[in-house]
């Protein structure tokens, strides 16, 4: 038992270790990239001595988050509103229409190649038409971040749901199992890790969707401070308004992973995923 | 070994409180496109008895388990379970456990177990409570909260086969069941299986291409031909359970019948 203990805690120690190899192998190139990147920039600006309205330093674009930070996070809440409440909605259309194409064939065959095709339709172009149906309020930004968002979550949805292993259906019918049972302990389930593939797809969208959408039409947020300060020639302020939409999609997409690993932690481990 | 042919014996009237779960098969065929997958069986499979069938690959064995669950209906010919004739009523009289475990990976070996009984609208509180003690009693216990990525291979296929025992059926259909594991842990759960199905008579099939398998676990051995699957040799086994496995596939008796056996595999 001795022996036991002694393993265990060398293996708890081993495992701390290469958790942390395990993270800088993940994400040292990447930081290193973006480091290396903002160097090599304030390097060129100094060097070459580019005006401040053509392309700014990576200096400066932190020197006008701080300065300008008052109606910076102003802009950032409505944006960030926009974001979280178009998001859900893509979310739950996106799950709706999956679920409901999933269960009826006869809707699947009509409808798929439909949205499909609606894809190739250019949101951007759609928007002030949207806002001239809708008019002039957050129902148009909402909308066009909703059609950013929603496709790769109903699409995950709808094939995640048609993975399913016929061989577990069919243990399940001989366990007694309705279509309804079936559908929520083993289709449902077993469709959640493409499902949540589409929705951190989705959330990646939603940031520029805001942004397409407040372009079209709004008196607020970074979109409308972008549009604002290109025509003051204040690049900065838009790189500044870019840098803030760039976290805001990088840390929504973060959100769904973590709310990932702890819906499906089953799904991460070995052989837990269904094959 | 008995002299009677049970397959040949008419059905036996189930006692009264007992739903008479023998199974009657006659002439049945199975046809998938141009694939006669199975041809002419007939069996009879008496009520509390086990039945194995040994067959080359692709001979149409788990298509017949298929067609007595009512899960596939045959091409021709009837399955009968006691009075159960659709496949419907079949259906809810089965439960088939499959080669390969199905255990649901987002479900602990306890919540797996209790499928059956959720499925039936049991709560699911209810339903541990009841699947808890099967647990002790198939030398589950302390597993129950583990989730099936921590089990070995063993393991599983026992918690599966609580999972199908849970479903309170009288047919048992047994699909390969052990032939993912390893040899030593086959061995070992053969005999874990064979303790538990004295425990719980059933009316059982199980499939295999396991001879030594067939002849240890049933009373009864059916040789099937390779495609289309026809039965091609009968053998009565019925070794004690009381004896330990080691001196039974010693023995001269099952020497000779599995001779025979792997004789007819040949034809």
């Amino acid at each position: 038992m001795t022996l036991d203990t002694t393993t265990a805690s060398a293996v708890a120690a081993a495992s701390t270790e290469s958790r942390w190899r395990r993270h800088a192998w993940q994400y040292g190139p990447a930081v290193t990239i973006v480091v290396v990147a903002l160097g090599l920039w304030e390097l060129l600006i100094r060097v070459l001595d580019v005006p401040r309205f053509l392309w700014p330093a990576p200096s400066l674009i932190v020197a006008t988050l701080r300065d300008d930070a008052g109606p910076l996070a102003g802009h950032s809440w409505t944006t960030l509103r926009e974001v979280l409440l178009g998001f859900l909605i893509a979310l739950t259309a996106g799950l709706v229409i999956g679920v409901l194409l999933h269960l009826s064939e006869t809707l699947r065959r009509g409808v798929l190649p439909i949205l499909i095709a609606s894809q190739s339709v250019p949101t951007v172009v759609l928007a002030p038409v949207l806002v001239l149906v809708m008019g002039f309020n957050i129902g148009p930004i909402l909308a066009v971040i909703a059609l950013f968002c929603f496709f790769p979550i109903a699409v995950n949805t709808i094939d995640g749901l048609s993975s399913v292993d016929r061989e577990y259906v069919r243990m399940m019918q001989t366990l007694d199992a309705s279509r309804r049972s079936i559908f929520r302990r083993v289709e449902f389930p077993s469709a959640l890790p493409f499902i949540f593939t589409g929705t951190r797809i989705g959330a990646t969208y939603a940031a520029i969707g805001a942004v397409f959408g407040e372009w079209a039409g709004s008196d607020g947020g970074l979109g409308w401070l972008m549009i604002q300060a290109k025509g003051r020639l204040d690049t900065p302020l838009v790189f500044a308004a870019v840098a803030i939409i760039t976290s805001m999609a990088v840390s929504l997409f973060l959100l769904v992973a973590l709310v990932e690993r702890l819906t499906i932690p089953w799904a991460r481990s070995r052989g837990g995923r269904m094959k | 070994m008995a002299a009677e042919r049970p397959w040949t014996a008419p059905p036996v009237n189930a006692g009264s409180g007992v739903t008479d779960s023998s199974i009657t098969i006659e002439g049945v065929r199975q046809v998938f496109g141009d694939t006669v997958a199975l041809d002419g069986i007939d069996l009879h499979i008496r009520m509390h008895t086990r039945l194995g069938i040994v067959g080359p690959s692709g001979c149409g064995k788990s298509t017949l388990l298929s067609n007595i669950a009512g899960l596939v209906e045959p091409s021709a010919g009837s399955v009968a379970i006691g009075r159960a004739t659709t496949a419907k009523e079949r259906l809810a009289r089965c439960a088939l456990m499959p080669q390969k475990d199905l255990l649901l990976p987002w479900r602990s070996a306890l919540d797996n177990a209790c499928l059956a009984l959720e499925n039936r609208g049991v709560h699911r509180r209810a339903a541990r409570e009841r699947a808890r003690p099967l647990f002790e009693r198939f030398g589950l216990a302390e597993f129950e909260e583990h989730m099936p990525a921590q089990l070995s291979g063993g393991m599983r296929q026992r918690v599966a086969f609580l999972r199908t025992l849970m479903a309170e059926k009288d047919v048992f259909l047994l699909d390969e069941p052990f032939a993912a594991l390893d040899s030593i842990t086959r061995a070992s759960m053969q005999e874990w299986l064979l303790g538990a199905l004295t425990q719980e008579p059933k009316t059982a099939l199980l499939v295999t291409h396991d001879v030594d398998e067939a002849l240890l676990l049933t009373h009864h051995v059916v040789v099937f031909s390779a495609r289309p699957g026809r039965i091609v040799h009968k053998l009565d086994t019925d070794f004690p359970t009381n004896v330990p496995r080691r001196e039974i596939v010693t023995s001269p008796e099952f020497a000779h019948l599995k001779e025979q056996a792997l004789e007819a595999l040949e034809v």
